[in-house]
């Protein structure tokens, strides 16, 4: 089915222990939704350095996931602590830089949790239709050239 | 045997590195003697001309500081990387883009607009601003036209080495030139410092407790650290963990956390991200609401995580504005 509605490119980082085996879930159930996502499994949401997140936007997602599992239930003990402290923060770098803090989802999804996880990428794919394409890269570099000639008044 | 030629230039930056040359103090004299100096625009009159009259690969080494944005400096460090054998990228501006690549977090717009309208100091009610072809008594001027985005030496020509440092410390420049003089050189691409962290060779390591823990975050603008204790204990942003060592400390010393001025250490490929994800993960929030509590305590994370290298960060500059 062609539509013109804008398709984002969403990077999911999932944990291996929950939120991967919540999306087989959704899988395995035959639940729909949309494939937007494309899923990088990690160990654990604590893994998701920073770094992954703004190199994704740097190579042209329009949004980027991570989920982890339930606070309290961290096969690690505490990394999904250290994402969710690391988030808001990464969240206010990725304003000033002109990424709106919606582009970055955090999102816990357990492993019996297949229903939510389709749920969490059908929000996400809306806020981002909504946001519309980043293009990082290819907007920034086009801003690059703008210089005095352009930006000064004529006489 | 001819000495061997030198060359010093400077492009977006605050003369602090020419400053750092001077300050080899009696050292410059060892300098003096094994080299001949052909440009250095602070201190000595040689002129585009000059360079232009050399030919291709005749200045031994070009020690090139400032990040490049303006057309000018371009056109500069082509020419000089044309005519000398090596580049070394000289201090945290060439190297990572520094101070003026702060910049990169709004556009060169609003820079204008700041300086020639809004600033409070400023009367300009004819809104006059810099032209690039100004006519001034019947003749057309050429000014530089300053880019939008500044960019790091690396971006504009090829360098072979990087001295960090805002500024470069006497040692570390003593060190580079008698390896250049001596022909013995770090591989092609080399950060001439140290490949330790700061905290590493940091005298507040000791008071490091075992397991960070930041419950709130402090300024230096509203409060002083005690200068016994290791400052992410107290609260304070220190760059000392996502910063290379090799600066002699000289911030920790003057009770001043780490600004990040040397970059990263090999391996970490953006600073700032690597910072936040240090210090995030100290926090004690324990749910969503404090979370974001203690990420609103972390004032202007662009600036402070990029204070010397939003030009060399993975995302470069800001969208804003576009």
């Amino acid at each position: 089915m062609a539509t013109d509605q804008f398709e984002p490119r969403i990077v999911g980082f999932l944990c291996r222990w929950c939120s991967y085996t919540g999306a087989d879930l959704a899988g395995t159930s035959r639940i729909q939704y949309p494939p937007n996502m494309t899923p990088i499994r990690v160990m654990c949401s604590g893994r998701v350095d920073p770094t992954f997140v703004v190199q994704a936007f740097a190579e042209g997602a329009d949004g980027v996931m991570i989920a982890g599992c339930h606070p309290g239930d961290c096969h690690y003990d505490v990394g999904n602590y250290r994402a969710m402290r690391r988030v808001p923060m990464l969240k206010n770098l990725l304003e000033q830089f002109g990424i709106s803090p919606e582009r970055l989802m955090l999102t816990w999804v357990s492993a019996s949790e297949g229903r939510k996880f389709a749920a969490d990428v059908v929000t996400f794919t809306e806020t981002l239709r909504r946001l519309g394409p980043l293009n990082f890269a290819g907007e920034t570099k086009a801003t690059d050239e703008l210089n005095l000639k352009e930006t000064a008044p004529a006489v | 045997m001819a000495k061997p030629k030198v060359a010093f230039y400077w492009c977006a930056s605050c003369g602090g590195c020419e400053e750092a040359v001077v300050d080899l103090a009696e050292d410059i004299l060892k300098v003096v003697e094994a080299v001949d100096i052909v440009l250095w625009p602070v201190a000595l009159d040689f002129k585009l001309k000059d360079v232009e009259a050399m030919a291709d690969g005749e200045i031994a080494v070009s020690f090139i500081n400032g990040a490049v944005r303006l057309s000018e400096q371009e056109e500069w460090v082509q020419l000089l990387r044309r005519k000398s054998g090596l580049v070394v990228a000289f201090g945290s501006c060439s190297h990572l883009g520094g101070i003026p690549g702060l910049a990169n977090l709004t556009t060169i717009e609003e820079i204008m607009a700041n300086k020639y309208d809004r600033a409070p100091t400023i009367d300009n009610p004819d809104g006059t601003r810099p032209l690039p072809r100004p006519v001034v008594d019947g003749y057309e001027l050429e000014l530089p036209t300053p880019w939008n985005t500044v960019k790091r030496l690396d971006e504009v020509i090829e360098v072979d080495y990087y001295l960090p440092g805002c500024a470069p410390p006497p040692e570390l420049i003593m060190t580079a030139v008698q390896a250049i003089l001596a022909g013995e050189l770090p591989p092609k691409g080399s950060v001439i410092s140290p490949e330790k962290t700061l905290c590493e060779s940091c005298p507040l390591n000791e008071s490091k407790p075992d397991e960070l823990v930041i419950t709130e975050f402090k300024r230096v603008a509203t409060s002083q650290p005690k200068p016994d204790e290791c400052y992410l204990a107290q609260g304070f942003v220190c760059m000392g963990p996502a910063t290379r060592s090799g600066c002699g400390e000289r911030c920790i010393h003057g009770n001043m956390p780490c600004r990040g001025c040397f970059g990263p250490p090999p391996g970490a490929r953006d600073q700032g991200t690597k910072l936040l994800s240090a210090i995030a993960s100290a926090g004690a929030a324990e749910n969503k609401d404090e979370a974001d509590l203690f990420a609103k305590g972390f004032v202007d994370p662009a600036g402070t995580l990029y204070r010397f290298s939003v030009p060399s960060s993975i995302l470069k500059r800001t969208l804003k504005g576009k």
